[in-house]
């Protein structure tokens, strides 16, 4: 039988030479930040009234809401299939998600003009808007992932309140509190569950919708009235690789052996999902014939090449390979690719792809914008550090051999 | 999953049932509570006849007065070296004169006024997220300031690239564009641009009448126009209308045909969202598949 696998907090000290340099990075971005806060959008950004949006909604949100795909793809299978195997992944992804997905709330507050009005969409209604319901979604989305992450804190914290000084006379009520909420949550947890994923199917393919409306400003090859489902299929693409990755790296960096049988299983899965997200795209690009866009150099027919052949193709074929799923080094790669491919497709369909009307200049990101993102990358990297360092995230095989029940699925 | 954990589930795969039948009665009345967006027979609108504009931008400085913008000096705005770049409506202006080539005519330029048309369908209102544009019974598209949020999804959204942002103010920054002077119609005035156009370039009328009156220019003058009435038909029809000697790409108009531009869109948005049923069908789908994969693995459980 396999060892059970037990959700540990890792021991490892927080700063290395690494976590120094992803600190700075971070810094640099906070100072661009504040830039923007004090002066407008327009002083550290190149954004115009031609290109509207940059790599701040193309990259932080649109490319950072498919990259936390890997939240909802674990909890539908390991959840929703039951499949229990893959439940020393289910933690990860999920403070994955949760991380990335907040800083998508982070990262569009930053880009909105009036940041302070984000709340707006709750009393101001538009059905008709694919951002309203982006918007709504993922408000809703975050908060859910807030209440499926509660467990680990009750399990973290129950019998081990310790509050320095007076306030220590709390530490009983606390525990009461804690416990309470930890049965209510064991009840209904099922609720939040599923209704997370049912949100993300929503909001994942609505994102796609969003360039709809642009139109012909939106060039052929990636304007098409499916957008919403390829946007859907590549996020169920990307979801295993995303926790693929991570997992492989958070192993390396806590001195910990890959789990490769429990990540070669999720691998054999990437492989049809891949496979199905390609059929749709190229079958969307015969129907509309868009392939003749292919026969002329142009920025937009290179990007796409690469989306597809570096980003797809070559994946796809690594995915279904025995070999490749079985080594470390082979899945972290194919996974890097899957992720990359989806992280050029959101950055093509959301500014490669829109070209203004009376376009004067095309649009590169500054080195503020791109600090920001870099910035946040960094913190969301940092947070999860600290996450995994401080609460029983990550699993490692558990010595004793017992209690494989601890953290059985809450609410079944 | 012992007896009581199973009855739970079940009280609480209703329950969450229950809610969410009550929410799909009560949402779609609220969802349909989308901005105001009418299309009233009687909309007004403008005819813009580009073959007698003189290029005077009486207008840019009468638009930019009425709407409290800086709007200088009436007199500075002879100066033509101006046409020597392209210019666009932004927060400094909510329309401008552009200077064309006139191939009949060289030494008579086109001279052409651009500013929000005033679409029928418009996807600005369509498209923004908490609903700040709506259609007027007048026909104007207007922007509410209370609203906004400064996302600038209607500036992505928009066929003819008008609404404009204020990059640079770091509080309260506003989305720009022409309001066909809603204020000014409501009281029974004319639009500023169209009151102080000193050669009639602009007529101001119901927006069916000033199809006639194209109509019949394009008829009495063949030579003068060309026959296609821009604004008549593209994404859904427009408020304000074009007649012009010269092709319409040519004056940079962009090529559009005749739907609607949030057409696809909502659409889609309203597929998905059918009175809630997808979301909730495949809330239960998924609340039924995790069920089932519960009581097998139950059983086969027992079964060891
Ligand atoms: S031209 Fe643009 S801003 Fe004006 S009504 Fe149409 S979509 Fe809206
Ligand atoms: S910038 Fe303002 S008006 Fe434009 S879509 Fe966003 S909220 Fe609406
Ligand atoms: S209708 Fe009013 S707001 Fe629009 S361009 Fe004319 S003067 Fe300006």
């Amino acid at each position: 039988m396999e060892l059970a696998m037990k959700p540990e907090q890792m021991k490892k000290k927080f700063f290395t030479p690494w976590v120094i340099a992803l600190t700075l990075i971070a810094i640099n971005g906070l100072i661009f930040l504040a830039i923007r806060f004090f002066w407008g959008i327009g002083a550290v950004t190149n954004l115009s009234n031609e290109h509207p949006w940059g790599i701040w909604i193309g990259i932080d949100v649109a490319a950072g809401v498919a990259l936390a795909a890997g939240g909802f793809t674990t909890a539908a299978l390991g959840h929703i299939m039951h499949r229990d195997k893959y439940e020393a992944v289910i933690r990860p992804a999920l403070l994955t998600a949760m991380l990335g997905y907040t800083f998508v709330a982070v990262s569009v507050a930053v880009d909105l003009g009036r940041y302070y009005s984000i709340w707006h969409p709750l009393i101001y209604w538009n059905g008709n808007s694919a951002l309203f319901e982006v918007g709504m979604c993922v408000m809703i989305y975050v908060t859910v992932l807030y209440i499926e992450f509660l467990p680990i804190v009750t399990e973290r914290f129950i019998g081990r309140v310790n509050l320095p000084g007076v306030l220590s006379r709390l530490n009983g009520t606390i525990d009461k509190i804690l416990r309470a909420l930890d049965r209510g949550l064991n009840k209904t947890m099922f609720i939040f569950i599923i209704a997370g994923v049912v949100l993300s199917c929503l909001h994942q393919s609505s994102l796609g919708t969003l360039m709809i409306i642009a139109g012909p400003k939106m060039h052929p090859l990636w304007q098409t009235p499916v957008l919403p489902l390829l946007f859907l299929l590549s996020a169920f693409s990307v979801g295993f690789p995303m926790v693929i990755m991570e997992s492989i790296t958070a192993s390396k960096s806590f001195g910990l052996k890959p789990e490769t049988h429990i990540l070669s299983k999720l691998g054999s899965m990437v492989g049809p999902l891949l496979g199905i997200y390609l059929a749709f795209k190229l079958g969307d690009m015969f129907i509309r014939e868009t392939f003749v866009y292919l026969t002329e150099l142009t920025t937009e027919s290179v990007m796409f090449s690469i989306e597809i052949l570096l980003g797809v193709v070559i994946p796809l074929r690594m995915f279904l390979s025995n070999e490749v799923r079985k080594s470390p080094t082979g899945l972290y790669i194919a996974s890097v690719l899957v992720i990359f491919g989806v992280l050029l497709n959101r950055i093509n369909n959301f500014l490669v792809a829109y070209t203004p009307p009376y376009e004067t200049a095309s649009y590169f990101p500054s080195i503020g914008e791109i600090s920001v993102t870099l910035g946040f990358v960094c913190m969301e990297i940092l947070l999860y550090r600290f996450f995994v360092k401080h609460f029983p995230i990550i699993s490692i095989p558990d010595k004793a051999g017992i209690n494989k029940a601890k953290y059985s699925i809450k609410g079944a | 999953m012992n007896k009581q954990n199973r009855r739970d589930f079940l009280k609480s795969v209703t329950t969450v049932g229950i809610t969410a039948a009550g929410l799909s009665a009560a949402a779609p009345t609220k969802l349909n509570a989308a901005p105001e967006n009418v299309l009233s027979e009687d909309r007004m609108g403008v005819l813009v006849d580009t073959t007698v504009c003189i290029g005077c931008r009486k207008c840019e400085w009468a638009c930019k007065e009425s709407h409290g913008m800086h709007a200088g000096d009436i007199e500075d705005y002879d100066e033509k070296g101006i046409f020597n770049s392209r210019r666009r409506p932004d927060h400094t202006g909510h329309t401008v004169v552009n200077e064309y080539e006139n191939d009949k005519n060289r030494s008579l330029p086109i001279y052409l006024k651009v500013q929000c048309m005033h679409c029928d369908r418009p996807a600005c209102v369509s498209a923004c997220i908490v609903g700040a544009f709506s259609k007027k019974e007048s026909g104007a598209v207007i922007w509410d300031d209370s609203k906004c949020i400064g996302c600038r999804y209607c500036m992505v959204a928009c066929p003819f690239q008008i609404p404009a942002f204020d990059y640079h103010k770091a509080l309260e920054p506003d989305i720009h564009k022409c309001d066909f002077c809603f204020d000014r119609t409501k009281n029974g005035k004319l639009p500023a641009c169209v009151e102080i156009c000193p050669v009639e370039t602009l007529t101001y009328g119901k927006r069916s009448d000033l199809i006639q009156v194209a109509r019949n220019k394009i008829k009495n003058y063949p030579d003068r126009y060309l026959d296609h009435i821009f604004g008549e038909t593209e994404v859904g029809g427009t408020s304000w209308l074009y007649l012009a000697s010269k092709e319409f790409e040519k004056l940079d108009f962009p090529k559009l045909g005749k739907n609607p531009a949030p057409g696809v869109s909502e659409s889609i948005q309203h597929g998905i969202f059918a009175y809630f049923i997808p979301p909730i069908a495949l809330y239960a789908l998924l609340g039924g598949i995790m069920w089932i994969s519960k009581n097998r693995d139950k059983s086969e459980g027992e079964a060891h």
